[in-house]
């Protein structure tokens, strides 16, 4: 036997202990620790969102206002890329070489393996033309995604944009992932629920690069994608879009409501944008303008807007009165070219004495401030403050002071002042008198309402003294409308009482401040009204609804810097009227129509001979 | 004919069943590993498992003309053949095919032939040839020039080919020649490195400083047997640890304790070197030099282990991660090996169930990770399996080695049961992450012909030795 022979232990007893030692360690590997398994299972599986088809939107009239267009991304796998030519491929698409390369190389950087999008929605005719030059491009391919589109390109701030969720909203919303569209504004971010449908999720088995090798667990656990929900919208197309032309080159707003059952017919704010400015690669480069647009344009006037109603509250006031029984409507008081108490003067241009019907028809401030006067004077209140506390619940009942929309959280609340706020900075601890917030009598002051509040209350006049909530949503495909909008609401007055000064309202239009908004062959009801503008012209106002029996639209014209009612809100009120209940403007009006339509209030102050920018 | 008849009665059965049971086991890994719905055939010539197929026939067929072939022609064409073998990796230096930066390839064809596998075979044949001369002694300076020679040769052609693995595996042949008469302390040298490399990946760094210290303390006492002689390092050590900790303070650095103890321990390794020189105490200058090596060894191997790959190795699993920079580092297929293992459990996700293995998380898994596949699908118990088999094997030739009556046929047999080692601790091992990542396929497992003919030439050629165990072969 060789002297070494014993070293043959040795050996074994090496091999023996390294098998000992690849045992413990396959043990702690395999069965103590069950990190790996963890890792195991984040390391395979990936989640595949199938994206739903978001709701169309319609107007009453079954006119589409939005669907949605298939447009496509240029998606690159960068491994798969061969030789190309860049110049041609960039001119195809219209897109500058230097964001075509510069995206490139961010997908490298992401994964040479993994698809990335280079180009956001090509549109369809650039598409068209790249469809039979995509064999030049290996390694590139299109992938379809729907964008909205709006044959109409009107109604943009009801409609509302969609837009890329924010981190912040992630964070809250975990059926949202980053990179997912969501409304943003208007209809798209009321009804997003209902029209962002449910997306399907099919998990898969992906390798290392991300690509897709099976499903898990046999789809078991995969949804499928459901479609968003289709909504028909209260909007009359036609009357929305004359609204917005008859707008042009004005700053206000106009909003329409049925007043039977509180559907907006019509709401426009302006000035307005295109609703496709704000979809696709159009936005990066409108957005900004949009936004530091000094009109505002993305601004919607109409819900957010809030000015001092003006003469326009005078019924509700004339409505508080009689239902408090401060007056009757043969109750006369006198203008002497206004009111005048002591010190305090207010003016008016009669003199003569009114009841409650001439006042509204003339809008004497003298009548109005008198009889404010005299309601929170009243002894049955027991002192000034309580007096307006009973003028406030009134008031408030109407819708105002507070949010009537269940639609635009970007609404604005308006401002009917607590006794409080007076309290504090008017009365500051004396005793309440009225001649110190009897501007309130003639709309001026204080208080402050929306476009929208003021229409919500023109049809609670036309509905002799009830609202639904306004709306721009009559129906959703397959789910209840939210049933607050169909609950009627009541105000404090007694209905009564609105019958009683109808005729008031109709000789506003017949004869009084504004006969120029008067329809052969319609009886409308309306009132004038000038908002006052510290910061420059007046704005003028009208509300109205027509017919004056069985009305069927309501309506409010706000005119920035109109200067007074009876000039632009009253004939821009009456067209809309006109066109809404006719569906045409009678010849013997269309030279009114003429001028609203030429009427250019923003840039009042440039010559004739400079072309107005459009 | 009748000798004929012999050979079949003579040949290790038991042998011949674990080699036929770890290609089998190796397919149905190899398979489960490229497998996917789209490809069901076994026989796809256009996926690995069919091609393997192939070469598993191709592998019996070459056995069986092993086992017909005279036991004699392998002593007497031992240097022919390594000579031979030397050209091919002399000829692969100019015609070879660069595959996953190695240029280690000789493409025959539609065959593709890594020469730095067979040569393996030749420098075995060649080390038993000359081992089992007459004149051969380790203590004899001309064997020992002669050994290394035959040995640095192919090493350094496998380098030149940028085949580091390959190389290494030549570090297997010190197991015949320790069990021919090597000094047992470079064998010793050898286990002991090993040893710290995988105690210094294993255990928390800190841990393993003190276990060094603690061991040191405690070689010295074994060889010295002197107690009050271990007063003078304790008082250098603990006053190293004081001092530094007071600069950390003072300094104002984060205190991290394995710093301090790192820097402690090498400040009174150093002092103590000198001092035990002074002193003329060579075991304590032995025990404190190895102490101070193994410290430096201990603070680089995890870096060494995090960069063991060459740039060349470090593209090839970029290239195949499809990752330009690599974020995930160089550790991220032992981790990616590891949680398939890991994810195994006890008894596995089953044959074909396996996730992390099948969808490309593991690179190279049919070839050198090929185990990963084992440890999640056949779990633990297969795992276990698959070890036992493969030390089983190492054992058995071992045993068979040394029942032989020649010396070359022994020497052959260690050669082939620690080549087998090797690649076995090697490849196992990096993928359970305990060993440095070097692309060396698993024996008989692993996807490729050249490794599968070249072991199954290794092993069969032992067993045809074997069979004529009873002939005195030169
Ligand atoms: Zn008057």
């Amino acid at each position: 036997m060789n002297s070494f022979a014993k070293r043959k232990n040795i050996i074994i007893g090496i091999l023996l202990i390294i098998g000992a030692i690849y045992v413990m360690r396959l043990f702690n590997l395999q069965i103590v620790d069950s990190t790996y398994k963890r890792s195991a299972t984040r390391n395979v599986v990936r989640e595949v969102i199938e994206f739903p088809s978001r709701g169309l939107i319609y107007d009453r009239n079954g006119e589409m206002l939005v669907y949605n267009q298939i447009v496509y991304d240029l998606l690159a796998t960068p491994r798969e890329i061969g030789r190309f030519d860049t110049t041609t491929l960039c001119s195809i698409i219209d897109v500058p070489k230097e964001v075509f390369i510069d995206e490139l190389k961010k997908a490298k950087r992401m994964s040479t393996y993994r698809p990335s999008v280079i180009i956001k929605q090509i549109p369809p005719d650039r598409y068209a033309l790249l469809k039979e030059k995509m064999f030049k491009f290996p390694g590139f391919y299109l992938q379809t995604r729907n964008v909205r589109t709006y044959p109409f390109g009107c109604a943009a701030h009801v409609l509302g944009y969609i837009g890329e969720v924010s981190p912040a909203f992630l964070e809250k919303n975990p059926y949202y992932r980053s990179g997912d569209y969501i409304g943003v504004s208007g209809i798209e971010k009321a009804y997003e629920e209902h029209l962002r449908g449910r997306k399907g999720v099919s998990l898969f088995l992906v390798d290392v690069h991300g690509r897709i090798k099976g499903s898990y667990e046999d789809g078991k656990l995969d949804t499928v994608a459901v479609k968003g929900r289709d909504l028909v919208s209260s909007l009359d197309r036609e009357l929305q879009q004359y609204g917005e032309k008859l707008m042009v080159n004005k700053a206000g707003s106009i909003v329409a409501i049925e007043p039977s059952t509180g559907e907006i017919l019509s709401l426009v704010s302006s000035p307005s944008y295109d609703p496709v400015e704000m979809v696709g690669r159009n936005r990066t480069v409108n957005f900004p303008r949009l936004l530091n647009d000094p009109l505002l344009p993305l601004f919607n006037r109409a819900i957010s807007a809030q000015y001092p109603p003006g003469s326009t509250v005078k019924m509700l006031h004339g409505l508080i009165a009689l239902e408090e029984n401060i007056i009757t409507l043969g109750s006369s008081y006198y203008c002497a070219n206004g009111f005048h108490v002591g010190n305090f003067h207010q003016a008016c241009h009669h003199e003569q004495s009114f009841n409650l019907n001439n006042a509204i028809a003339q809008s004497c401030n003298a009548y109005f401030s008198q009889e404010f006067r005299d309601l929170l004077q009243d002894r049955k209140y027991g002192g000034a403050r309580n007096g307006y506390e009973v003028w406030r619940n009134h008031v408030l009942s109407f819708g105002f002071g507070n949010r009537i929309s269940y639609e635009f959280d970007e609404e604005a609340k308006g401002f009917i002042p607590e006794a409080e706020y007076y309290e504090k900075r008017v009365f500051k601890n004396a005793k309440w008198r009225a001649l110190p917030i009897i501007s309130l009598a003639i709309g001026q002051g204080e208080m402050q309402t929306t476009p929208l509040q003021m229409a919500n209350y023109t049809a609670i006049l036309a509905n002799r003294g009830f609202y639904y909530p306004p709306h721009v949503v009559r129906s959703i495909d397959g789910a209840e409308l939210n049933p607050e909008l169909k609950t009627k609401r009541y105000t404090t007055v007694n209905s009564i009482q609105f019958e009683r000064i109808m005729d008031g309202m109709e000789e506003v239009v017949n004869s009084g401040t504004a006969s120029i908004a008067r329809i052969p062959g319609i009886t409308i009801c309306g009132k004038t009204g000038t908002a006052q503008n510290p910061h420059g012209s007046d704005h003028s106002t009208f509300i109205a609804f027509a017919p004056r029996e069985n009305p069927k639209i309501a309506i409010a014209v706000y005119v920035e810097n109109g200067k007074w009612g009876n000039l632009y809100a009253a004939p821009i009120a009456s067209l809309m009227i006109e066109k809404y209940l006719k569906d045409s403007i009678q010849p013997s009006r269309q030279w009114l129509e003429t001028r609203m339509l030429e009427t250019n209030l923003l840039y009042p102050e440039l010559p004739n001979y400079i072309q107005y920018p459009k | 004919m009748a000798q004929r008849f012999e050979i079949w009665k003579r040949l290790d059965w038991i042998i011949i069943l674990l080699y036929v049971f770890l290609v089998i086991a190796g397919w149905l890994n190899i398979y489960s590993a490229v497998y996917s719905e789209e490809h069901r055939s076994i026989f796809d010539m256009e996926q690995r498992y069919g091609k393997q197929m192939l070469w598993i026939i191709f592998a019996f067929v070459l056995g069986l003309l092993i086992l017909v072939t005279e036991s004699n022609f392998f002593v007497a064409f031992s240097f022919p053949l390594y000579i031979f073998l030397l050209f091919l990796l002399i000829v692969v230096l100019f015609f070879g095919n660069k595959v996953n930066g190695a240029k280690a390839w000789l493409t025959i064809g539609e065959f593709a032939l890594q020469p730095s596998e067979f040569a393996k075979f030749g420098t075995s044949l060649a080390l038993a040839k000359v081992m089992s001369s007459y004149d051969f002694s380790f203590k004899n300076r001309n064997s020992k020039i002669l050994l290394i020679a035959l040995l640095v040769i192919p090493v350094l052609l496998i380098v030149l080919q940028h085949d580091t693995g390959s190389a290494l595996v030549y570090v297997a042949f010190l197991i015949p020649f320790y069990r021919e008469g090597m000094s047992g302390l470079i064998l010793f040298f050898l286990f002991f490195t090993a040893l710290l490399f995988i105690l210094s990946l294993l255990l928390a760094p800190w841990l393993f400083v003190v276990l060094l210290i603690l061991s040191a303390f405690a070689v010295f006492i074994l060889l010295r047997k002197k107690w009050n002689e271990l007063l003078t390092p304790l008082i250098v050590l603990v006053s190293s640890v004081a001092l530094v900790s007071i600069i950390f303070l003072v300094f104002g650095l984060a205190y991290n304790f394995y710093f301090v103890l790192l820097i402690s321990s090498f400040i009174s390794g150093v002092i103590l070197l000198f001092f035990s020189i002074y002193k003329r105490i060579p075991q304590a200058t032995l025990i404190v030099s190895i102490f101070i090596l193994s410290l430096l060894f201990s603070f680089t191997v995890d870096f060494a282990f995090e960069n063991i790959l060459q740039p060349h190795q470090q593209d090839r699993i970029n290239n195949l991660l499809g990752i330009e920079s690599d974020p995930l580092g160089a550790g991220y297929n032992v981790n990616q090996s590891k949680i398939a293992i890991g994810s195994g459990g006890l008894f596995g996700k089953g044959f074909l169930k396996g996730t992390q293995t099948k969808f490309d998380f593991v690179p190279e898994q049919s070839t050198d990770f090929i185990f990963c596949t084992v440890g999640e699908e056949w779990g633990f118990v297969g795992s276990i399996v698959i070890i036992v088999a493969f030390i089983y094997l190492i054992i058995r030739i071992i045993n068979l080695a040394e029942r032989q009556r020649s010396i070359f046929s022994r020497v052959f047999g260690y050669c082939v049961a620690s080549i087998i080692f090797f690649h076995f601790v090697i490849n196992i091992g990096m993928t359970i992450g305990i060993a440095p990542v070097i692309g060396i396929p698993l024996p008989f497992f692993s996807y490729g012909g050249s490794s599968l003919w070249f072991f199954t030439l290794l092993l069969f050629t032992f067993l045809r030795l074997d069979a004529s165990r009873f002939e005195q072969l030169r």
